[in-house]
């Protein structure tokens, strides 16, 4: 039921990537009637041809075409052309992420007033506030079906869950639930309920889990008006005389370069390649790249503070068995300068198997420290902490002009060091994550740095000047009014909740507004 | 298995005799011929890019890297087969992994008098680890042995890791929330 639309044809929407932002976006305004085409760069899977086998699955879906990495951070050292595991592919990240909905608060769309000028980081307020996104949390939780939102049940606790909860009680902490997520714990939407397979991460089965592939895409595919088109990698976004966006270029499935044209082209190719994009679609017009007048392009990257806490038990936890994040404790979420530092932390269960587990434990440890705690896997439970990281200018996305893709494009490098901020709050959590399971009678616990980013956001943020950042409240660039950005790029700041309903119900706002002055002519 | 060689077959492999001549203290790998043999575990592997010698000491020095007792050899020699395949067709790697092995032994022999998978103790040869792991080769030996090792689904069970789940239902009435110690 794809509509085929002609490369010709500059009435269509141009939307580069099909994840929590790109696919949303195109589905809501392919159900508005509007005509959208979206570039993916990956190919597209069904949900029966994922794998339940960790290093298959990364081959199938992970992004690993080239990237390079500089900065201070360990993935540097021990995983330096891989800064990020997310997703190539149809329903980009959706496919892997575990499904955690949370909103955020309302102080952390205020991070520059509430936390005040912080030295080395580039704090700045969000040019929207909770209030005005709440109506589309609201409808992005119905959407995706988020447990404990619109009557639906939360998800049953797993083993893993069940030590993370008992832990968490033992010392005090009281906001500790199976959370919220978008994952079905009873039919809803022609998905069926959650069969506890694990391996979320691997691309759901049983289509339990919400993701733009299986939830979003297809609808927008039955009003005719979208079409998605695989294996299709942009390369350039065009631009007329008057500044305009005109199309965009890409390489298709065969390898052959075709131009799109477009009335209006948004970005999602996530904080990565979109800042990559616009840098590389620099013009004599707009020599440091698109929509970068104010330089922000590619900066205050951000990754969530993250690290993870393994607990070693005397008897079986089997923690992979069932949903991989099966439960949050949120105590320590809000704000409360009295622990050192600014910003919260979710602690959520996390669950590896024993190939990742190997990989990720200790990157680069060997030696009996390291493989008497894979001998104790099954006995193990574990969490993950993610928490607000602080955006600093010198973190960032920039082309790396000495290494070039197979299209002859400079490859992103993403350089990174943590903020003080951050440290002080990673430690914090190693050692409440640790007490936690301490507490129920851990034998050891290990603190795990952090993985490749899953989480990455911020290289093109909004702002209510153009001169503090690249796109508006509305993610329409300052610069271009026909360019936006529809990916977690577009992030102010971090917050320290799990991404992607955020980005979901900022595409489902984006879509009212670009149908909204589409309809007034605008463009 | 099928990597390896099922020396089982009484026509092919060592005498008891040789055998018992042969054991070291390297335990149960020994060379004969062109292979690595542990007839412990009944299996042989040919090696004809790199030197029989060579694949001795990577597999004993895999077990080293990450040591399991509870892990048979064979699963070692079959993260460490790869090598002899690339040798094959990869000069500078073929160069990389003799010389890193000639490394080990030089080291070996200045301090203890005898080649590194002659060592009797495993701190001793940790020891010399510890004084090449920032090298290209242990990096490489040991990059491809955290995938090599754990990725063989035959050693997820004795870690107590079930694999693949979809197939069987997933857990939802397979234990997924059986814990009963807490």
């Amino acid at each position: 039921m794809a509509a085929p639309f002609d490369l010709n044809d500059d009435s269509v929407v141009v939307i580069v990537g099909s994840g929590a932002g790109g696919g949303t976006l195109g589905t809501e305004l392919a159900l508005k009637g509007v005509k959208v085409v979206i570039l993916e760069a990956g190919k597209r899977h069904n949900m029966e041809d994922f794998v339940n086998n960790e290093w298959e699955s990364f081959a199938q879906l992970a992004w690993t075409d080239m990237r390079t990495t500089s900065g201070s951070w360990r993935v540097h050292k021990n995983f330096p052309n891989l800064p990020a595991w997310i997703v190539k592919s149809v329903g980009g990240s959706t496919v892997h992420w575990a499904g955690a909905s949370l909103r955020f608060q309302e102080h952390e769309f205020k991070t520059r007033t509430t936390y005040g000028d912080l030295d080395g980081a580039n704090l700045l307020d969000w040019p929207i506030t909770l209030a005005e996104l709440e109506p589309y949390y609201a409808k992005a939780e119905d959407r995706m079906g988020v447990t404990r939102t619109n009557g639906i049940p939360g998800l049953p606790g797993n083993n893993n869950f069940k030590v993370f909860e008992a832990g968490a009680k033992k010392i005090g902490y009281t906001e500790v639930s199976t959370g919220r997520m978008a994952i079905n714990s009873q039919p809803r939407h022609d998905r069926g309920s959650c069969q506890q397979i694990g391996f979320c991460f691997q691309g759901c089965k049983s289509g339990a889990k919400w993701s733009t592939l299986i939830a979003e895409i297809p609808r927008g595919e039955e009003t005719g008006n979208l079409e998605v088109r695989p294996e299709s990698m942009v390369l350039k976004i065009e631009h007329d005389n008057s500044g305009k966006a005109t199309g965009v270029v890409y390489v298709d499935k065969d390898g052959k370069t075709q131009r799109q044209k477009a009335r209006i082209v948004a970005v999602a190719g996530n904080s990565i390649e979109s800042p990559r994009l616009l840098l590389n679609s620099a013009s004599s017009m707009f020599p440091d790249g698109l929509a970068n007048s104010s330089g922000q392009v590619g900066r205050n990257y951000m990754r969530h503070m993250t690290g993870s806490v393994y607990g070693i038990f005397e008897k079986p936890v089997h923690m992979y068995r069932g949903t991989t994040m099966a439960g949050i404790v949120r105590d320590e979420a809000g704000f409360n300068d009295k622990r050192g530092f600014v910003g919260g932390y979710e602690m959520e269960t996390l669950s590896l198997g024993v190939p990742f587990m190997a990989a990720f434990l200790d990157p680069g440890g060997w030696g009996r420290s390291f493989t008497s705690a894979m001998d104790g896997y099954v006995n193990t439970a574990g969490l993950w902490i993610v928490g607000e990281d602080m955006p600093q200018e010198t973190n960032r996305v920039t082309l790396n002009t000495e290494v070039k893709d197979k299209n002859g494009m400079p490859v992103a490098n993403v350089h990174f060091d943590d903020h003080p901020n951050d440290i002080a709050m990673r430690t914090h959590a190693y050692k409440q994550g640790a007490a936690m399971y301490d507490s129920v009678g851990a034998v050891r616990t290990l603190p795990t740095p952090p993985y490749p980013s899953t989480h990455n956001l911020g290289t093109n943020r909004m702002s209510e000047k153009p001169r503090d950042g690249v796109v508006n409240k509305h993610g329409q660039t300052h610069d271009i009014p026909n360019l936006f950005v529809s990916d977690g790029s577009q992030f102010t700041t971090g917050g320290a909740e799990n991404p992607t309903l955020t980005i979901v119900a900022l595409a489902i706002r984006q879509a009212d507004f670009i149908a909204g002055e589409m309809s007034k002519n605008a463009f | 298995m099928t990597t390896l060689i099922d020396r089982r077959s009484p026509s092919r492999g060592p005498s008891r005799r040789n055998i018992l001549g042969m054991i070291g203290a390297t335990g149960a790998l020994m060379i004969s011929g062109l292979a690595v043999i542990n007839p412990r575990e009944a299996w042989g592997l040919e090696v004809v890019a790199l030197k029989p010698e060579t694949m001795r000491t990577l597999i004993v020095m895999a077990r080293d890297v990450y040591p399991h007792d509870r892990i048979a050899d064979r699963f070692y020699a079959v993260a460490m087969k790869p090598y002899e395949t690339d040798a094959a067709k990869d000069p500078a790697l073929k160069a990389l992994v003799e010389e890193g092995v000639i490394t080990l032994d030089t080291l070996a022999k200045a301090r203890h008098g005898v080649a590194y998978a002659d060592l009797g103790w495993e701190d001793q040869r940790v020891a010399i680890l510890r004084e090449i792991e920032d090298s290209a080769f242990f990096q490489k030996v040991r990059g491809g042995l955290v995938v090599g090792l754990y990725n063989q689904e035959e050693v997820w069970p004795i870690f107590g890791y079930e694999g693949a789940s979809a197939e069987k239902g997933g857990y939802i009435d397979r234990g997924f929330s059986d814990i009963s110690w807490l």
